[in-house]
């Protein structure tokens, strides 16, 4: 295949993936997008593996056919409540790929450079590349390897643990090391003085130094974030991979690597900024851990915590003509999913109104609960978001809140010192009952007490979310 | 302690301050009771249904007033009760100890603590112990049914074969407790109900019972939270535009019922003479007020009068008690957890608590003293209303003058972030070579592509979108094929290891797409 043939199909999957993201916005569109997709990297893997300058074909056969398998597997048999987890553990391939590859390209120029003048001509493929480079272009050439290693080797140890901590490994509370930002920022002024001499010509340890700095980096900046703000962590490192892809396109002279990873890069960076204003905090506060300002006290909170059991609750929906349901991280941790299709199917025979209330950050993962709720077979003409319904709850019979504390927290509007004040919340107070399923009596992720759950019209319907709305589903009639 | 409950000896008054349900739980409080004879019985309670759950019947008052160490009692004391008061007995009943300052006198000399039901501050805490909301809510019904009663219609409209019926329509002025359980009881029996109150805060409670709040355009609203949720006398101007808003409705309405009170002041006069001819013949008017003179002008107290022009206009002010059954059932329950909160230690032990802010704001006399009236609460009965923002008409200049000054502004912003841009780029462009500034176009279109491309993905497409971002950044695959054709081992491993892991992203994250994708399914 000529570099003609491949440049055309390179163009080709760049703008199937341009087609396959635009795809994306509706539910319907979706599912022919996924295809544009697939297709586009079928071409660009095609046209790389017999394009010119490619060798050793069997161990690409090998590593293709046994990386498929593992996908493959993995894909099948990951529990969507998993998705998060998967997710992450992705993006570290990413990274790792990214960190392998700039090593290569270092390694690789130093070979070449090595090599006389003949010898060089003799050369294909990348080599060819990397020997036809003016000394500018070699210095940019080192720039563009050393960003996609940091990058890679951030995102690498970044998703590590990000996979650990939504997978419950680590530990879900922000941790920092005594010495706390300064660390990041020493390390990060570190690689900086590394690179500079990198750039001179100061020999590959620099370039192996200046990548165990950002394994830490990546390490410890995740290790400081708590277990609420990860759906803003994982996109964070979405983009990163993009970037890091970029910039191993920039690396390798590659337009399609380019164009992908800032596809990736800026569709992560859009992601990282909607999770933060759906919180109402910058990204700079989230990213350096821990909430930002608060000013004084917090509200006293009078009143107590009224229980209630699954004949009331059971006796209220009967009751209904209009139910809200806010499901939260606590649905997906209890796996009940099915249980909350249920009790929709259920209540929606019934000709009552049910609807789901989504916060933009619930869960972990962006659109998180989307596809928990889609996994039960909930419709999801019935799934709105948090704008589309919050006008609604006035004139709603019941809101039930299942596993959710900080997206439904009046605190945030009502006390100008709460932590999260400010930040956009479900107003589910507004309706007329509230039951709020949860194990106990403790405060949720981020440590916050919520007035919600004092409020004269909420119940407390305590318990495992799935025994729970398993022993509702028989009483509703 | 011994609790005792005499006769009420006021006129008419059929209610009794403990009923045998409210004794036996007295009883599992540790005291003891006892009642006199024929107290219950024009509430339906016998002496024999007191005897059986073991309080004890004594004949006559005096017995009573003397065996017992607290009285319980509905109506305030009579002067002739005043004087069998003894020094450290406790008497709880109504007091109304600003309008009785010589009662209270006799009860201070007599050295009797002394707890005024109707002094109960309303705090979230007391309202097991609002006896007046408890009461008012039961002459707010009554108010219905006697009004139903000398109404000659339906309340609720019909289509039967013998005629059609227009539905009643009803009036309710002032929607506090009395007020809105009157809404409640006319909107289920099927009446159009109207409700008006001067606090505009109650407007939501009204509604929420099923009326329509008649709305009185007024610039200086009265904030019923300043005063503990009642209402406060309104500005002469505020009064005619009330009165001319009623002068309109009452052409059209069947029933009012008022109940309009301001506490400590004689009751508003607030349906005038000329509003009562207005009516139709048959309509009645309820007047919950009668017993402060009355909402309406021609009121006489504890009477039903019918005007020249056929209204009815009843005056009653013995509601509760032509409901003796509900209404001591509710007031001794009032009444028991007064008790309770008198007795922390369950124990039979009464702990007059002056620290606390129930039992301080309620007494009215203690140990000699007179405690009228109480420091304010620490805690306000009721949150402020929030004014409602207004939004400005903007009339269409400037409308579009502001619409011109946000396209102005955004323009500029654009163009400074474009300069900025342009800056940059040119810098880069002065010390990179050719071949990356052609990349470097590609990174930033592709850049700019991004963002508008990704706006559009549905909120609830995230975490697919993250899927296939993700699949999509395992084009590195691309960067390691092109190495691993290297002449050297090392970048031949390496490279391997890249092109396994990246195909691993790829094929997971475009199979985990398709799988979530695929649930997605519409109603």
């Amino acid at each position: 295949m000529s570099i003609g043939i491949v440049s055309a199909a390179y163009i080709a999957a760049a703008v199937l993936f341009i087609l396959s993201l635009g795809g994306l916005s509706g539910q319907e569109s979706a599912k022919r997008a996924v295809w544009y997709g697939i297709v586009g990297m079928g071409l660009a893997m095609v046209a790389t593996i017999f394009g010119p300058g490619v060798g050793n074909w069997a161990v690409i056969a090998l590593m293709v056919a046994g990386g498929s398998v593992l996908g493959w597997y993995v894909a099948k048999t990951v529990e969507m409540t998993d998705m998060p987890q998967l997710v992450a553990a992705l993006h570290s391939f990413v990274g790792l790929a990214a960190v392998f590859i700039g090593y290569n390209a270092d390694l690789e120029l130093a070979r070449v450079v090595a090599l006389d003048a003949e010898a060089r001509e003799a050369l294909a493929g990348f080599a060819a590349i990397l020997a036809h480079k003016t000394p500018v272009e070699v210095a940019i050439l080192r720039v563009e390897v050393f960003l996609g290693v940091f990058i890679g080797a951030v995102t690498f140890t970044g998703s590590i643990i990000a996979f650990g901590k939504l997978a419950g490994k680590v530990d879900g509370k922000a941790v920092k090391l005594p010495g706390g930002h300064f660390l990041n920022a020493g390390a990060a002024l570190a690689s900086a003085v590394l690179g500079v001499m990198y750039f001179n010509d100061a020999g590959l340890w620099t370039l192996m130094v200046m990548t165990l700095l950002a394994f830490f980096i990546g390490y410890h900046l995740i290790m400081g974030i708590g277990g609420a703000d990860m759906p803003v962590v994982v996109s964070m490192l979405n983009s990163y991979s993009g970037w890091a892809a970029a910039a191993i396109g920039f690396t390798l002279g590659n337009d399609l690597l380019i164009v992908t990873g800032a596809l990736v890069g800026s569709s992560g960076a859009i992601l990282s900024y909607i999770m933060c204003k759906a919180m109402n905090r910058s990204f700079i506060s989230v990213i350096l851990g821990g909430f930002g300002g608060t000013t004084g006290p917090a509200m006293e909170i009078s009143g107590e915590q009224i229980a209630i059991d699954a004949e009331g609750v059971a006796a209220a929906l009967n009751d209904a003509d209009s139910v809200i349901i806010i499901p939260g991280y606590g649905m997906a941790v209890a796996q009940a999913q099915q249980s909350v299709s249920e009790l929709t199917r259920k209540l929606r025979a019934r000709g009552k109104t049910v609807r789901f209330a989504i916060h933009p950050v619930a869960g972990r993962l962006p659109g998180h609960m989307n596809v928990l709720l889609a996994e039960a077979k909930v419709p999801y003409d019935i799934v709105l978001e948090m704008d589309e319904i919050n006008e609604d709850f006035p004139n709603t019979d019941v809101a039930i809140v299942i596993g959710s504390n900080d997206i439904v927290n009046p605190a945030a509007q009502e006390d100008p010192n709460s932590p999260i004040a400010g930040m956009p919340v479900l107003e589910c107070w507004k309706a007329k009952q509230v039951f709020v399923s949860k194990r106990g009596q403790g405060t949720g992720y981020s440590g916050i007490e919520n007035p919600l759950f004092f409020k004269e019209n909420t119940r407390m319907f305590y318990g495992d979310a799935k025994k729970s709305l398993d022993a509702l589903l028989p009483m509703i009639d | 302690m011994k609790i005792g409950a005499p006769k009420e000896i006021f006129a008419g008054e059929a209610r009794v301050a403990m009923t045998p349900d409210s004794a036996v739980l007295l009883q599992k409080l540790g005291h003891e009771c006892v009642i006199e004879s024929g107290a219950g019985a024009l509430a339906g309670f016998s002496d024999d249904r007191y005897a059986a759950v073991g309080v004890e019947v004594v004949k006559t008052a005096a017995a009573l007033w003397k065996a017992a160490d607290v009285v319980v009692k509905v109506r305030g004391p009579e002067e002739s009760e005043a004087k069998r008061l003894r020094a450290g007995q406790t008497l709880i009943s109504f007091f109304w100890p600003a309008q009785n300052a010589d009662l209270l006198e006799t009860c201070k000399a007599k050295g009797a603590n002394v707890i005024a039901m109707d002094m109960v501050p309303r705090i979230s805490r007391a309202q097991k112990m609002d006896a007046l909301s408890s009461m008012a809510n039961i002459a707010g019904y009554r108010a219905v049914i006697e009004a139903g009663n000398n109404f000659g219609r339906f309340f609720t409209g019909q289509v039967t074969a013998a005629g059609k019926v227009p539905p009643a329509k009803v009036l309710v002025v002032g929607a506090g407790v009395a007020g809105l359980a009157a809404i409640g009881t006319s909107v289920s029996l099927g009446a159009i109900v109207y409700a008006f109150d001067v606090r505009p805060e109650v407007a939501e409670q009204i509604e929420s019972m099923g009326a329509s709040f008649v709305f009185l355009e007024f610039e200086e609203a009265q904030d019923g939270a300043a005063t503990g949720g009642y209402a406060a006398p309104s500005s002469p101007e505020f009064r005619e535009k009330q009165l001319a808003k009623f002068r309109e409705l009452a052409p059209d309405v069947d029933i009012v019922i008022t109940t309009a009170l301001i506490p400590g002041r004689p009751a508003p006069k607030l349906w005038t003479e000329d509003m009562v001819h207005l009516m139709k013949p048959g309509s009645v008017i309820v007047d919950l007020a009668a017993e402060r003179g009355g909402n309406c002008d021609l009121t006489v107290p504890d009477q039903k009068i019918v005007s020249d022009n056929g209204v009815t206009v009843v005056g009653y002010t013995d509601f509760p008690s032509r409901m003796a059954a509900q209404s001591s059932t509710l007031y001794s329950n009032n009444i028991r957890h007064m008790i309770a909160d008198l007795t922390p230690g369950k124990d039979g032990v009464v702990v007059h608590n002056m620290e606390d802010d129930v039992i301080r704001g309620a007494t009215v006399t203690f140990e000699g003293a007179v405690t009228f009236p109480p420091p304010p609460p620490k805690v306000a009965a009721i949150a402020a209303a929030k004014p409602k923002e207004k939004v400005k008409e903007l009339t269409p200049d400037e409308k579009r003058a502001a619409e011109t000054a946000a396209f102005a502004a955004a323009t500029k912003q654009q163009v400074i972030m474009l300069g900025g841009a342009t800056a940059l780029l040119l810098l880069v462009g002065a010390v990179a070579p050719a071949s990356f500034m052609a990349h470097f176009i590609v990174f930033v279109l592709a850049c700019f592509i991004g963002f508008q491309v990704i706006w559009n993905v549905s909120h609830s497409l995230h975490t697919p979108l993250m899927a296939v971002t993700n699949a999509i950044s395992g084009i590195v695959v691309v960067g390691a094929l092109l190495q691993v054709g290297s002449g050297s081992w090392l970048v031949v491993t390496l490279a391997a290891i890249s092109v396994l892991i990246a195909t691993v992203n790829i094929v997971g994250g475009f199979l985990v797409t398709r799988r979530m994708l695929a649930m997605f399914q519409k109603s």
